[in-house]
Parts: structure tokens; C-alpha cells; sequence
């Protein structure tokens, strides 16, 4: 019997539910590391028992948790993030030098083929490995040390390597992306990189067209097409059809290009989703209404899905990680708001209905199908 | 043998529901004792001082006989009271958030 495995990171904890193929009715585990933030949770495509979790506070700093068992039981391993040689500088928030300082971890990305691979992004931004199950970490440091590094600036939420996407057909590709620094794209395993932000345009930054300085929000791919990405920017909806040497913008009739998250329909890579926030200084809705917006064309033409999610007085915000699909027929997708409620769709965003309404405030959400 | 008393989530985090007690070599110092405490509980390193620098983290505090310690040299004695075990060595966070 199929089954999906829904794995939220909250302001306070982590929570795990769990569903039979039908995704009607839910378990519920959690809080674990109760009154921690959960920054982000995710299982190994190689081993779904095999899952990371990034923990931490302001108090006692970052940690990372590993399951063996599913989510079940965890233990802490390493978290000992050292940059590579001496950091140096990148600009602050007034454009002076600032020395990197690491805060904590966003994202975790686990290998396509090994449970033991795993990759983390961080704040301040950079990209670290660990091929040991997350035991011992080390710095990507070609990343940061590309040539633009010094450039980079924090965006309102911080410098923070916030997306990894590793490319199944291509094993030494990947592609990661920095607010406010931009798009990167390695095709040598990390050993180089390049900016790929060709055809964003951003009009708060002093060069509406720079090499770098976009504030990406979050990038999305379909596993069968690698070279073709989707992107949500801090305004715009973009599209690149060639690995992001060069983007397009596809907001169409969006009611706001504002946003945060995007993800991709997991059969049809032509069908993608997003939630238009207001603005940059309204972190809500529009009109109070939570609508996921549907292009089924990769773009520019969208349609509000509506149906379950509330269309008055809603004034939650879904942040950049925490939209996913899981791989069954139909469809399902979920997303998470800062409300703390998770909605879930079986049926590829036609109803929508809460699988919890009363969490902390979601910060991301994973899922993993079960077979 | 030094007792030493960590926040609730750090309890939490070495799944110890009392204070801690420490067999410390060589003199207790600030230094001494929290290697001690990152030897026995290798989860907590990171979590009291920054691994590279070992720089006590900024919303911690070290208290020992109702004297704060935060700001002291790691090779600080501790009072003979804390050393003996008659009182404890506190690690506290801050009481911060509104």
C-alpha cells in the first residue's frame, strides 16, 4: 500500500504525518526538539528512512538530527560548519565589508543515490557536504570563492543559501540559489561556478541587470527536465529553458509576482505552482484570499485554486521551502503557512483540505512518497 | 566532582533529567569543565561555546557561587565551592523574547 510521509519544520519543532495513498486521513507525530527551530526536514531519495533535520536556536546554535527509522527515533550528529581557510568579507546590509559568520542551516539537500551524501546550505551563504551521514561537514568552497563572493549582500531575511537542486541526469550539475546574491550553477561538482541570472531584472538594485545581487526566492525543477527551471524571485516569476543561462519572465496574469514558493507537478513538467504574496512589506495575501495560482503551461497563463483554502481574512504567508509534491496518480501537493496550518491536495490543487491547522508557523515542508 | 546545571533544552538534548556531576583533572577551570562536559556529551559541542572559536555563545551566561562568570578567562579557577561539588556550576540561557 502506498503512502506519503509529510515532514514540516515549525518555529518550534518538527512534526511528521503520515497518510495512506488516499491522503484523507493523517497521523500526526511531533512536536520533535520541541521549541527549536526546525528550519528544514528532508528524507534521502536512496533511503526514505534516512531523513536530516536541521535544528537550532539563538541560544544554543545550529544543530542536525538524523532518523534511521523514518522520523521515529533521531540522533544529533555533527554541526561543526568551519568555513574554508580564512572567510573574509562579503557587503552588509549599507554596502560596507562584513566578515562571514555562520548562523545556521536552511536547507538540506540529501544525494540522489547515497543516504550518507548529503548537502547543507547555510547563512551566512555558503555550501557544505558531508558524504559521512552529516558526522563530519566541509565547505564547497568554490562557491564562495567564484570571484563574486565579496559582492554578495543578506537579503531582509538574511544571507542565506536557501535552494539546492541536484540534476539526476547530469551528476556533477547542481544548481543553488542566495537571497540577495542570485542563481549559481556548477557542472564540475562544486568545484566552479557561475552565476546564472541572465535575464532577471530587479529594480531595488542599483544595476536592474546585474551579474549578481538578485534576491532569488526559490527555484523548482521537473527530474525529467533538468535544463528547464522555474523561479520565484522577490518580484517576477522567471522561466529558463537552458540550465538558467538565460531567464524569461512567465507572471503573466498572476495577481501579484510577489511570492515565495514554487514547486513543479511531479508528472507534468509543463504545471507549475505558486502562492502570490501582496508585497514585499505585506506579507500576506491578496485580499485576505489564499490562493495557490496553476499555470499548466509553464507559465504566463494562471488559474486560482480555491476550493478548501479560506478566500476571506487570511492573512498567513507560505515561505520558500515549504511547498511540495508527492509522486503519486494524481498528484499531491502540500504547502504550509506560517499560520501553521499544512494544506494538502490529493488531486493536484482542485480541494484542498488541512491536514493540521494549529501548528507553530510552518517554515518548510517535504514529502516523500512510500511504496 | 563538579555538578554541573544546564538549561532545560540542553537536559533535553543529552536526555538527562537532573543536573550533571563531572569528574574534572588538573583544577576546575571554565576551560576544564566545559571540555568535560563536550567530552561526556559530545551533542553539546556548539551548542555552549562556537566550535572554531570557542567563544562562549552570546545568549549564554556561566554563574558559579552568585558571581558571573561570562566574561572571565577560560583559565579561571573556579571558587573551591564549585570545585568540591558543594555548590554548582550554572549554564544559563537568557531569558529573552518578550
Amino acid at each position: 500500500m502506498s503512502g506519503v510521509r509529510v515532514l514540516v519544520g515549525t518555529r518550534k519543532g518538527a512534526f511528521v504525518l503520515t497518510a495512506d495513498g488516499k491522503r484523507e486521513r493523517w497521523e500526526v507525530s511531533g512536536p520533535h526538539f520541541a521549541g527549536w527551530e526546525l528550519y528544514h526536514v528532508k528524507g534521502s531519495p536512496a533511503d526514505p528512512n534516512r531523513l536530516y533535520a536541521s535544528q537550532s536556536t539563538g541560544w544554543f546554535g545550529q544543530l542536525i538530527q538524523r532518523s534511521n527509522d523514518g522520523g521515529k527515533s533521531w540522533e544529533p550528529v555533527g554541526n561543526k560548519f568551519a568555513y574554508d581557510g580564512i572567510p573574509g568579507t562579503h557587503k552588509w546590509y549599507d554596502g560596507t565589508p562584513h566578515p562571514w559568520e555562520f548562523k545556521r542551516v536552511w536547507h538540506l539537500e540529501p544525494s540522489l543515490t547515497d543516504p550518507d551524501t548529503v548537502y547543507a546550505g547555510v547563512e551566512d551563504a555558503a555550501l557544505f557536504r558531508s558524504t559521512d551521514g552529516a558526522q563530519t561537514w566541509e565547505e564547497v568552497s568554490g562557491l564562495r570563492k567564484h570571484g563574486t563572493g565579496p559582492s554578495w549582500q543578506p537579503g531582509a531575511g538574511g544571507m542565506c543559501l536557501h535552494t539546492i537542486i541536484l540534476d539526476p541526469s547530469h551528476p556533477d550539475r547542481m544548481y543553488i540559489a542566495i537571497s540577495a546574491a542570485g542563481a549559481f550553477r556548477t557542472d564540475d561538482g562544486g568545484k566552479t561556478w557561475k552565476p546564472i541570472n541572465h535575464g532577471l531584472h530587479s529594480q531595488y538594485i542599483p544595476d536592474p541587470d546585474a551579474e549578481v545581487g538578485h534576491c532569488v526566492h526559490h527555484v523548482a525543477m521537473h527530474r525529467s527536465r533538468p535544463e528547464v527551471l522555474f523561479m520565484q524571485k522577490h518580484w517576477d516569476v522567471m522561466r529558463s529553458d537552458n540550465a538558467g543561462d538565460l531567464w524569461r519572465e512567465v507572471s503573466g496574469n498572476l495577481p501579484t509576482d510577489f511570492g515565495f514558493a514554487i514547486d513543479v507537478h511531479a508528472h507534468e513538467p509543463e504545471t507549475i505552482y505558486v502562492v502570490p504574496i501582496k508585497s514585499d512589506s505585506e506579507h500576506f495575501p491578496p485580499d485576505g484570499k489564499l490562493r495557490v495560482f496553476r499555470s499548466k503551461t509553464g507559465g504566463n497563463e494562471w488559474e486560482a485554486l480555491t476550493k478548501g483554502l479560506p478566500q476571506h481574512d487570511c492573512y498567513v504567508n507560505v515561505l520558500r521551502d515549504a511547498m511540495a509534491v508527492d509522486t503519486l496518480d494524481s498528484c499531491g501537493v502540500y504547502f504550509g503557512t506560517t499560520g501553521g496550518q499544512v494544506y494538502a491536495s490529493p488531486n493536484a490543487g482542485e480541494n484542498w483540505a488541512p491536514i493540521v491547522r494549529d501548528l507553530p508557523a510552518v517554515l518548510s515542508v517535504e514529502v516523500q512518497t512510500l511504496t | 566532582m563538579i555538578l554541573v546545571v544546564l538549561p532545560s533544552h540542553l537536559k533535553t538534548l543529552v536526555q538527562v533529567s537532573g543536573d550533571v556531576r563531572l569528574e574534572v583533572q588538573d583544577g576546575a577551570t571554565l576551560r576544564s569543565v566545559l571540555d568535560a562536559l563536550e567530552a561526556r556529551f559530545p551533542m553539546l559541542r556548539g551548542t555552549i561555546r562556537d566550535q572554531v572559536t570557542l567563544e562562549r555563545r552570546p545568549f549564554l551566561r556561566f554563574f558559579a557561587c552568585e558571581e558571573d562568570l561570562s566574561l572571565a578567562s577560560p583559565d579561571t579557577p573556579l571558587p573551591d565551592a564549585v570545585a568540591s561539588g558543594k555548590e554548582p556550576f550554572f549554564i544559563i540561557g537568557a531569558i529573552a523574547g518578550g
